[in-house]
């Protein structure tokens, strides 16, 4: 059984985002880069499915500038078996990515596709299912447990009511939440290891994906502030202060 | 103008306000039609309540077994059918909307706006990107179909009042099979539900155990509140994640927010910024919550919270 993995980078989630003050964009130049949390926690599952036996070959793919090579590398070192990287100097909306990974899939033919459940840059949430509308397949989104037996994938989902649990035939798109697993750390050894594995590039223009890049960003801007309100001294003025404002 | 088609959210026969929040966020856009979509086995009260939302003109229902469950792969292709000659589909931002919305847009060839904040017009909107630590402004084109989450916190639920026709859709179709619920495993609470709730008591890591949480319970019972945490108490085991308040939990804006023993994380923050007053209570002077609290207060929770009980009478 083979698992591709979507694997992107994004700034840091330590890094504190400012909006740049002409509003053309957020500061991304010398912020630290990393791959996007989601996506360590769906890399870290396809690795346990391959440690149970039940997956063989983890393939990363990233779509994204040259120097997202080293990004490519960690994920090596935490136990892919290869990399594909997709180039391009632009950064692709969510509709492109799966379009791009939709020929991925053409060409790897995995059994299941795991991303995250969003990248926490642009905060989209749509890639995953996207590719498994275009792809024609079940989505198993914001997955906090995944089994697999057989044909099938018994997938529990962290939504507002609670869990819900589903079976999806596979091949399906599975996206991770936060609590799916806990990604392992990235040892010296595997890192040497990871150099040699084999990583293909693949020049996103060679792959004839249709832009679905349709919005355009006019603006950015820093969230409104809540201003900072009263210190209360005791549980008294508190409740008085509460039912002043009829809330209580 | 706009015709806009918005898929009702509902469970267990009840419709979701997370619906009359999308039609406010419709008419912000001054949406010449309102239509409501009820996908369901058995749709009638859902289309009686959201005929009900003042501002809906029309409420399309489609009864069918295999729309027992909210399935996004069999829903999808329904909402597609049905929203031709529409020029917007919504969707609340709720993992219901979340996971639907940009299969629909898939299956449409459009991109998708998430989270929609802030309405400039029919096609420009606010969106919150990088856990809500800037505000971009997106212009979607306007020659194609509109599909959009809206961030439920962001609108008021519009009321009631409304007297839409309520019109039964036959779609012939081929469903997918390959998607099968199982169940849904919910907390069996008699308390208000967190995402609408007017009064949410939220607890952290401070409260420091599963047992001790009984007081935050126990507070929240008092003021007739919905009981919320942060990540780091669900992380911590403390109660089940379905309670996480937070970017990555639930976002709301109840009239009265307590975050009790919450130091304040910026994902924490971003899912309570819009509610109207919060009442911060923690040991730590200094905790980044008290940047944001209306009201704070310093000093040990298990001494403060039972004083504010007593002192509610």
């Amino acid at each position: 059984m083979k698992i591709l993995v979507g694997y992107k980078r994004v700034v840091d989630y330590n890094v504190r985002i400012q909006v740049k003050p002409d509003g053309s964009g957020v500061v991304t130049e010398g912020v630290k880069l990393s791959p996007n949390p989601f996506d360590d926690i769906a890399l870290e599952e396809a690795l346990r499915l391959r440690e149970k036996g039940v997956a063989t070959d983890v393939v990363v793919a990233t779509i994204g500038p040259a120097d997202c090579q080293a990004h490519l590398r960690n994920g090596l070192a935490m136990g892919a078996n290869r990399a594909i990287h997709v180039v391009t100097t632009q950064a692709v909306q969510p509709l492109t990515a799966a379009r791009t990974l939709l020929k991925l899939i053409e060409k790897e033919q995995p059994d299941i596709v795991i991303l995250g459940k969003q990248a926490i840059d642009d905060d989209c949430n749509q890639t995953g299912q996207m590719l498994a509308a275009l792809w024609n397949r079940p989505q198993a989104t914001f997955a906090s447990k995944v089994e697999i037996n057989g044909s099938a994938a018994r997938v529990t989902r962290e939504v507002d009511a609670g869990l819900e649990v589903i079976d999806v035939d596979l091949p399906a798109v599975i996206t991770t939440d936060l609590r799916l697993n806990e990604p392992r750390f990235i040892k010296l050894p595997d890192i040497m290891k990871a150099k040699s594995k084999p990583l293909e590039t693949i020049p996103l223009e060679s792959l004839a994906v249709e832009s679905g890049d349709h919005l355009k960003t006019t603006a950015y801007a820093a969230p409104a502030k809540r201003s900072k309100g009263v210190m209360v001294k005791d549980v008294a003025e508190l409740v008085a202060l509460l039912k002043t404002k009829g809330l209580v | 103008m706009s015709k806009v088609l918005i898929v009702a959210e509902h469970l267990n026969g009840k419709l979701n306000s997370s619906t009359a929040r999308c039609v406010t966020c419709a008419k912000a856009f001054n949406a010449e039609s309102v239509a409501v979509l009820v996908l369901a086995d058995a749709p009638d009260a859902v289309a009686a309540e959201a005929a009900a939302i003042a501002g809906v003109d029309k409420v399309l229902t489609v009864a069918n077994p295999a729309n027992t469950h909210a399935i996004a792969a069999v829903y999808a292709p329904q909402v597609v059918a049905a929203a031709q000659g529409y020029s917007h589909v919504l969707a609340p931002s709720t993992t219901f909307g979340k996971d639907l919305a940009p299969r629909i847009a898939a299956l449409l060839g459009v991109a998708q706006v998430s989270d929609i904040a802030d309405v400039l017009g029919a096609y420009t909107f606010k969106r919150p990107i990088y856990a809500g630590n800037a505000i971009v402004t997106v212009e979607a084109p306007a020659d194609a179909t509109l599909v959009a989450t809206v961030r439920t916190a962001s609108f008021a639920a519009a009321a009631a009042g409304g007297s839409a026709t309520v019109e039964a859709l036959n779609l012939t179709m081929e469903l997918p099979t390959h998607t099968r619920f199982v169940e849904l495993q919910q907390g069996k609470s008699d308390r208000p539900d967190l995402q609408s709730a007017s009064r949410v008591v939220s607890g952290g890591r401070g409260v420091g155990s599963a047992e001790n949480f009984a007081v935050i319970y126990k507070l929240a019972d008092k003021l007739g509140a919905a009981v919320g945490a942060s990540r780091a108490a669900v992380d911590a085991g403390y109660v089940p994640s379905d309670l996480q308040v937070g970017q990555t939990g639930k976002i709301i804006a109840p009239e009265l927010y307590m975050a009790i023993g919450i130091s304040g994380a910026i994902q924490h923050l971003t899912g309570i910024k819009d509610a109207g007053t919060i009442v911060a209570i923690n040991k730590d002077g200094e905790a980044p919550i008290f940047e944001i609290a209306d009201i704070g207060l310093v000093g040990d929770l298990f001494t403060l919270v039972p004083e504010i009980e007593a002192a509610l009478g």
